[in-house]
């Protein structure tokens, strides 16, 4: 399988504090890769490194390179491009206070699609994707806030699908859902595979062992342990690694 | 908390609850009262003065019609808006997306906050000798919208950077997040989402619009006819009251133009908050 990221010697600033130390790590096409750690060990400064979200944060810097389909996406790329690329999804379901449709449509009219006929069938597609289209396709044009929580989040997913990325990031995506709607997503996420590349935070380990293929083990900022996740979780290599999956701390 | 005893003896035995609710309801009586009674006072006084001619196209002393200064008032806040709206939310734009908290964004701060503290008839002074005198406008409703359009532009400010300060950030995040740009993400999610806020601040800049009298006696002058253009001197409905109050001779007209400005002051509140729901409900549906 084809690495669709590498990450070489990756180093991260906010400001004086370094957030992320010598990261190295290749993210494999049409797989699922976990970040797990406890709070405050890098895995989402580094989630947001991937489509470059961090740009937005003052006085973050980073070294080293990322690279995506052998592209340094932080040497003169288009950042509006590459967000275009590589979609993400929040922790909280946050939905535009708009319709449903329009929540759908806005990335891509963002990118220049204006044909309503055309934007009817990516919005069908994008909540076929994200398994939506059976409960909301009556009241595409009610208000995306007044669905529920799991539903919400499902529509952000399809947001995120609309504009035809190649790269789903998500930012603990399951966090603020019930168990219901948890299960809900993660069997979409395993669908979405087929599809896409998919790097997902999660602080629950369960989750990382149900869907991922691969993990990677985060501590103030480094990368202890990456590995395939049946032998992270099985024979971990570091005793920290162990500690943490064992639940002596964190 | 479960009250098993009845209430007369939770009071006995709390008395000084007892005094602090009954305090409270003297307060909550007392601003009611105050305020109906202003409203009530003025249009029964007022009502009776009404007449047709009251009403007519032309002033004369016969009649010290109203009709010139509804017109007057009307084009005195649509002015005032279309000058001060454009700036005050393209500052509040620029103070709350892209500043950065520097010496420059703490001038315009305060320079805002002074603005807001200023006497009407500093701006009307203001307005006297630039507008009028120093560009020759002469007294006209231009000289006095644009003197007013200073006046009203910190509220505009300060309401719109709240609303805009409200918008929550996973709005901009998700649209950034999608690929938009930092002008599309402004003005197709930050800004409707900051509308209603921004509404407020018209409707409390409006009010003070149809209020002001100082500033627009020095700016608009008081001639008493339906104006033609902008150039033109024309009184709004408060400087009409002034006037006919101070001259002395029509005291009671003078309490019928309250209630037309007390009228016109609801519809347009009815009006804004109708705009609002509007403005808000068209994404939903």
């Amino acid at each position: 399988m084809n690495d669709k990221y590498q990450i070489t010697d990756l180093n991260l600033f906010y400001g004086d504090f370094q957030a992320l130390t010598d990261v190295n790590m290749n993210i494999k096409e049409n797989q699922i890769t976990a970040f797990i750690g406890p709070s405050g060990c890098g895995k989402s400064t580094l989630l947001k490194t991937l489509n470059r979200m961090n740009d937005l944060i003052d006085g973050c810097h980073i070294t080293g390179k990322v690279l995506l389909d052998g592209v340094d996406i932080y040497d003169n790329y288009d950042v509006n491009l590459l967000r275009k690329n590589v979609g993400m999804v929040f922790q909280k379901p946050n939905p535009f206070p708009m319709s449903i449709y329009d929540n759908i449509a806005y990335g891509p009219r963002t990118h220049g699609i204006r044909k309503k006929a055309l934007l009817d069938d990516i919005v069908e597609e994008s909540l076929h994707k994200a398994a939506i289209w059976d409960e909301v396709k009556d009241r595409l044009k009610r208000n995306a806030l007044s669905v529920s929580g799991g539903q919400q989040q499902r529509i952000c997913i399809a947001r995120a699908l609309a504009v035809g990325p190649e790269v789903l990031l998500m930012d603990e995506p399951t966090s603020a859902l019930d168990p219901i709607s948890t299960n809900k997503i993660e069997d979409l996420i395993l669908d979405l595979k087929k599809y896409y590349t998919i790097v997902i935070v999660t602080h629950n380990m369960q989750q990382a062992t149900r869907i991922s293929d691969a993990t990677a083990f985060f501590l103030l900022g480094e990368i202890i342990e990456f590995d395939s996740t049946s032998s992270l979780f099985s024979m971990p290599k570091d005793k920290r690694t162990e500690d943490y999956i064992t639940g002596r701390f964190g | 908390m479960f009250r098993t005893k009845p209430k007369s003896t939770f009071y006995k035995s709390h008395p000084l609850s007892l005094l602090i609710k009954i305090l409270v309801w003297a307060a909550i009586f007392i601003t009611a009262f105050v305020l109906l009674f202003i409203i009530a006072y003025i249009f029964v006084k007022g009502i009776r003065h009404f007449s047709l001619d009251f009403f007519s196209l032309h002033y004369n002393s016969e009649n010290v019609s109203v009709l010139p200064s509804i017109i007057t008032t009307i084009y005195m806040i649509f002015i005032s808006l279309l000058a001060s709206l454009p700036f005050g939310i393209g500052c509040a734009i620029y103070l709350t997306e892209y500043a950065k908290e520097t010496r420059f964004v703490k001038y315009i701060r305060v320079t805002t906050e002074t603005l807001s503290g200023i006497p009407s008839i500093v701006y009307g002074l203001f307005g006297m000798l630039f507008f009028v005198t120093y560009l020759k406008w002469g007294f006209s409703i231009l000289a006095g919208s644009f003197t007013l359009s200073i006046m009203i532009l910190p509220l505009i400010i300060r309401s719109a950077e709240e609303a805009i300060i409200a918008v929550p950030d996973t709005f901009r995040e998700a649209s950034f997040g999608l690929g938009a740009g930092k002008l599309r993400t402004i003005f197709k999610i930050v800004l409707p989402s900051a509308m209603p806020g921004i509404f407020a601040g018209i409707i409390l800049a409006i009010g003070r619009i149809v209020g002001e009298s100082a500033a627009l006696i020095y700016t608009a002058g008081t001639v008493a006819k339906i104006p033609v253009s902008g150039m033109d001197s024309a009184r709004t409905l408060s400087v009409h009251m002034y006037a006919l109050s101070s001259e002395g001779l029509n005291t009671d007209k003078a309490y019928a133009t309250a209630v037309v400005l007390v009228a016109l002051v609801i519809l347009i509140n009815l009006l804004a908050t109708t705009i609002t729901k509007k403005v808000g409900n068209k994404q939903y549906e």
